[in-house]
């Protein structure tokens, strides 16, 4: 029973249409493990949903400390979820520290879901609390369920002989048992899960069912005494069809498994450990029957290397990395866009410079992809606007990278790899192949030149083995024709003119308006996983009758041809990002617009009041002046009013 | 080395229409001359053979052979021969590299494909110089090398490429030096070995290193400070007049006399290619009190890093069926099924 509560939930209406819960624990209480399985019975019962999983940098930080905090945060509801929520309507803390790192998140009348067992005086002192915060009215402005998980824990699987400390371990199957009961949702797909993930060890399996069991079992003796209520979310319409969540990660690994295919071709995967992209390497290692190669080099350079050496011998080479990583990438990026070989790199960002904060979301590696190698040397770049979204853009990359005969920079981040949102299952038929053509036979007469381009402007590719066609390429500058070594000073401005020339001419789609008009007062123009708060928030807006339209850009390089137009169209260019204003500068610089920056470089996305909030003061200015500028905090571009006409 | 179908080809094939630009008596024409001659010896496809390097004077090879050729970047062509093996096993690939290029910047990638053991023959030309940046002391100068980078002598300590190589896990190691006739049967031994095979050849940079080498690879006098090693065979050198021989108190390599060929009696050890040991002990042996030791030092193949993989693949690929729209829908999924507001 609960030892301390104060007014019951009066902050969660019974059928809410949307509701935010966090667990938050140390970084061994298995709470993105808790979430996950949250995320997924959330799923099964229909709702749509989004999810934001934050952890530490370090697997196993010291127990019980600030810095040692997991949370996995998830919204769902009854409609249309574009973001993880700006704050929670429920904390869960397994410990002092959990709940002093997140309770500054959570909404005015939330509800913590406390385990006293964890607010020992030791880790109270860890957590850097004179006093219990449970106990000392700290909390009032909150609902607050606290009881002593742990023991209650303990005590659901004594009859599987476990010790305290392996008893423990099943805190967060309990929780997440309580959970299931608040939100009425079914145990069975829990158990089945929990039966297959200790297949070999069914005690463990049995221990960690009682411990569900005991967690959903007390939600209803809490219930009949009182503080605690079930809430409702109903089921979101969708679209008929079947569903499954996906993260970013295995969206782009499946996206690429599909874009080779597409292609016809075998696939091969270098790639280095790195967070947060490591995922992928996992799970295209699992699909060799796919005809995929995954090959773990020493380093991100010899990752790259041997994907561009697998596209030479005719295969589809890709890497993928993360920012410090694509760092050590880039002089290997400049050798295939010289000897023009499809190649596909995702980056899966995160925050930085160096190693800055790898477990943490940002999108500053834009300019690091349009313009950072060493000569002029252009390549694609295209970015995914969320977990399910990834899947349609590695198939886009895989096109363009094979079509074009170029290396292509797929950006993702973080929070996209991480996240979870629930996918309409696609279906490969939809999908217009776009096989690779290998050159066998002379391609000017009895000769054969290998950089002679075809009317996109791309080269042949030829198969090392193919009789009669030895060529040689590399690095150096090469013959127009021939790919012969020509320093030449014709030659060069030439071949310069036609790297550029192809990569400008890739066909791409003409910019669509997500949400609202193709002109008007205000347009809100995004890229990559800023897209669900953007869309939320200008929604927002336009309900609230703001002239306000959404534009979310896909392919940042190329960009597409009718975007100048489309932006000068609208009296204001607002462009919030995860970085310091980087796609602000290449709009600017592009369609000479007066893009302006709205920027954000927490580690955490952006929330959809921040957003809207900003939105708002184009629109609360004086009469006659409507429209109140943006404070710029960019310091790099002087902006001129009006430019954006 | 490849199974393969012999090809008849003559050196002439194997002959490119490019200017070779390197520096006139440059060790890398001899080494040139002694591959295009070993290529047709070997019935190689030039179709099917792929030349791969990094960035250097010998990096500039692949233009040179008629065949394949990928000219990469400084350091990594280990990885990209790695990519292009995997991606089709059945090409032949040669890889050249220097001692800047393998053993400076791309120490770590030369490392790797040598504990791997991706079959292909790796020839590190060793001219213990930076050529082409013009002459800075490279990791295998000799101390006291004096060059623009280092005007008083290098002080660092030179690295050993074949100590280098034994230490990654090699399973193969040659020797030679460019002008050497025997070059061509190193070569030979180096591609009939399944795996990856290293061969450092000394390599005369007449412009910034001039005659380096001289003190073993000179025609007079060469008899007695080269060991040309031979599987099965006494290691005799000095017209048979030396041997080399194991000091059983000491554990070490030492010269011994040998009168009359009855080497038997003075101890001198039979090569056998396969032992690692003294394969080393040959490697590290100090050039002046001992000969240089040259030809096949170590030979003992074992699995090749393609063929694990391919077999992985099929194992892991075996009874399952590569069906996208399945995988798609793979896990726990759920349907929604039309209703009146949304019909199907």
């Amino acid at each position: 029973m609960a030892t301390a509560s104060t007014t019951p939930q009066d902050g969660i209406p019974a059928s809410p249409e949307a509701i935010v819960v966090r667990f938050a624990g140390d970084s061994g209480d298995g709470m993105q493990l808790t979430g996950g399985q949250f995320t997924l019975s959330t799923a099964l019962a229909g709702n749509d949903l989004a999810t934001f999983p934050d952890f530490p940098a370090e697997i196993r930080a010291p127990q019980g400390t600030l810095f040692g905090v997991s949370a996995f945060q998830i919204n769902f509801g009854s409609r249309e979820i574009n973001t993880a929520g700006d704050a929670p309507d429920v904390l869960v803390a397994m410990n002092p520290a959990a709940l002093k790192v997140n309770l500054a998140a959570l909404k005015p009348g939330g509800l913590i879901i406390a385990d006293t067992g964890a607010f020992t005086k030791r880790n109270l002192d860890k957590a850097h609390y004179d006093a219990n915060p449970l106990e000392d009215g700290s909390l009032a402005k909150f609902d607050v369920l606290a009881f002593d998980i742990s023991e209650k824990t303990i005590e659901a699987v004594k009859p599987y002989g476990l010790g305290n400390k392996d008893a423990l371990r099943s805190k967060n199957m309990w929780t997440l048992g309580l959970a299931l009961w608040m939100f009425d949702r079914p145990r069975e797909p829990i158990h089945d899960w929990l039966k297959a993930k200790f297949r070999s060890k069914p005690d463990i399996a049995d221990a960690n069912i009682a411990a569900l069991d005991a967690g959903h079992a007390y939600g209803e003796t809490a219930e009949l005494a009182g503080p605690l209520k079930q809430v409702h979310v109903d089921p979101v319409p969708s679209e008929p069809g079947l569903y499954r969540t996906v993260t970013g990660a295995e969206a782009v690994s499946l996206g690429l498994v599909a874009g080779a295919q597409l292609a016809e071709l075998p696939m091969f995967f270098g790639g280095y450990p790195i967070t947060p992209a490591s995922a992928i390497l996992h799970h295209l290692a699992r699909l060799k029957e796919f005809g995929v190669t995954t090959f773990q080099a020493e380093d991100e350079i010899a990752a790259i290397c041997a994907a561009i050496g697998a596209s030479y011998a005719g295969q589809l080479g890709i890497t993928s990395s993360s920012g410090p990583g694509i760092a050590l990438k880039t002089e290997a990026m400049g050798l295939a866009i010289m000897t023009e070989l499809p190649l596909v790199i995702v980056n899966s960002q995160r925050g930085g410079p160096s190693t800055g904060l790898p477990t943490k979301t940002e999108q500053s590696d834009l300019y690091q992809a349009v313009y950072g190698r060493n000569g002029d040397a252009p390549m694609p770049v295209i970015a995914a606007r969320s977990p399910s979204d990834a899947f349609e853009v590695a198939i886009e990359a895989c096109r363009i990278a094979t079509q074009y005969m170029t290396p292509v920079m797929l950006l993702t981040d973080g929070y996209i790899a991480n996240a979870a949102e629930p996918w309409k299952v696609p279906d490969p038929d939809d999908f217009e192949p776009f096989p690779a053509k290998f050159l066998e036979v002379p391609n000017d007469g009895e000769n054969f030149l290998p950089y002679k381009r075809d009317e996109k402007g791309a080269r042949p590719w030829v198969k090392p083995g193919t009789p009669g066609m030895m060529h040689r390429i590399g690095g150096i500058e090469k013959h127009e024709l021939t790919g012969n070594i020509d320093y030449s000073p014709d030659n060069h401005q030439r071949m310069t003119n036609a790297r550029k020339n192809k990569v400008e001419g890739i066909v791409v789609p003409d910019q669509e308006v997500c949400l609202g008009e193709t002109s008007g007062k205000l347009a809100v123009v995004g890229w990559g996983s800023t897209y669900g708060p953007i869309h939320r928030a200008v929604d927002n807006c336009r309900r609230k009758g703001m002239d306000v339209s959404q534009i979310h850009v896909r392919h940042i390089w190329p960009m597409p041809k009718n975007m100048g137009e489309l932006l000068r169209g609208y009296d204001y260019v607002l462009v919030p990002e995860m970085n310091t204003g980087q796609f602000k500068t290449v709009l600017r610089d592009q369609f000479l617009v007066d893009a302006q920056p709205l920027t954000k470089t927490s580690g955490q996305p952006f929330q959809i009041a921040e957003l809207e909030e900003e939105i708002g003061k184009f629109f609360d200015g004086i009469a006659g002046n409507e429209g109140g500028q943006v404070p710029a905090n960019d310091q790099q571009l002087p902006s001129t009013d009006g430019g954006a006409k | 080395m490849n199974e393969m179908t012999k090809i008849e080809t003559t050196l002439k094939d194997w002959e490119t229409d490019q200017e070779v630009r390197w520096c006139p008596g440059c060790g890398d024409y001899a080494i040139l001359k002694a591959v295009q001659r070993t290529l047709p010896q070997l019935g190689s496809d030039p179709a099917k053979t792929v030349f791969i390097s990094g960035i250097g004077c010998s990096s500039r090879f692949p233009y040179y052979i008629e065949s394949y050729g990928f000219h990469t970047i400084h350091g990594r062509a280990p990885a990209f021969a790695t990519g292009v093996k995997l991606a089709n096993p059945e090409l032949d690939i040669w890889l050249v590299t220097g001692d800047g290029d393998g053993l400076s910047i791309g120490g770590n990638h030369l490392m790797h494909v040598l504990r791997r053991n991706v079959n292909m023959q790796i020839m590190l030309f060793n001219n213990e110089i930076y050529g082409l940046t013009k002459g800075q002391a490279s990791p295998t100068s000799r101390e006291g090398t004096k060059s623009p980078s280092t005007p008083i002598g290098s002080y660092d300590h030179p690295a050993r490429p074949a100590a280098f190589a034994l230490g990654s896990g090699a399973r193969f190691i040659g020797r030679g030096f460019d002008v050497s006739k025997h070059l061509p049967d190193v070569l030979k031994a180096a591609h009939a070995h399944k795996g990856a095979a290293f061969i450092e050849i000394f390599q005369n940079c007449i412009v910034y290193n001039k005659d380096v080498f001289d003190d073993f690879a000179a025609p007079k006098g060469a008899e007695d400070r080269q060991l040309w090693l031979e599987n099965g065979k006494p290691m005799l050198f000095a017209g048979d007049s030396k041997g080399i021989a194991l000091n059983r108190d000491s554990l070490s390599l030492e010269v011994v006399d040998v009168t009359d060929g009855d080497w038997e009696s003075a101890g001198v050890i039979v090569h056998d290619v396969t032992n690692r040991s003294v394969a080393h002990m040959l490697i590290e042996m100090p050039f002046g009190v001992f000969p240089m030791a040259l030809g096949v030092l170590y030979d003992d193949p074992r699995p090749t890093f393609e063929d694990a993989v391919i077999q992985e693949r099929k194992m892991a690929s075996e009874g399952k069926e590569a069906n996208l729209a399945k995988l798609l829908g793979k896990g726990q999924t759920w349907t929604v099924s039309g209703t009146a507001q949304d019909p199907v």
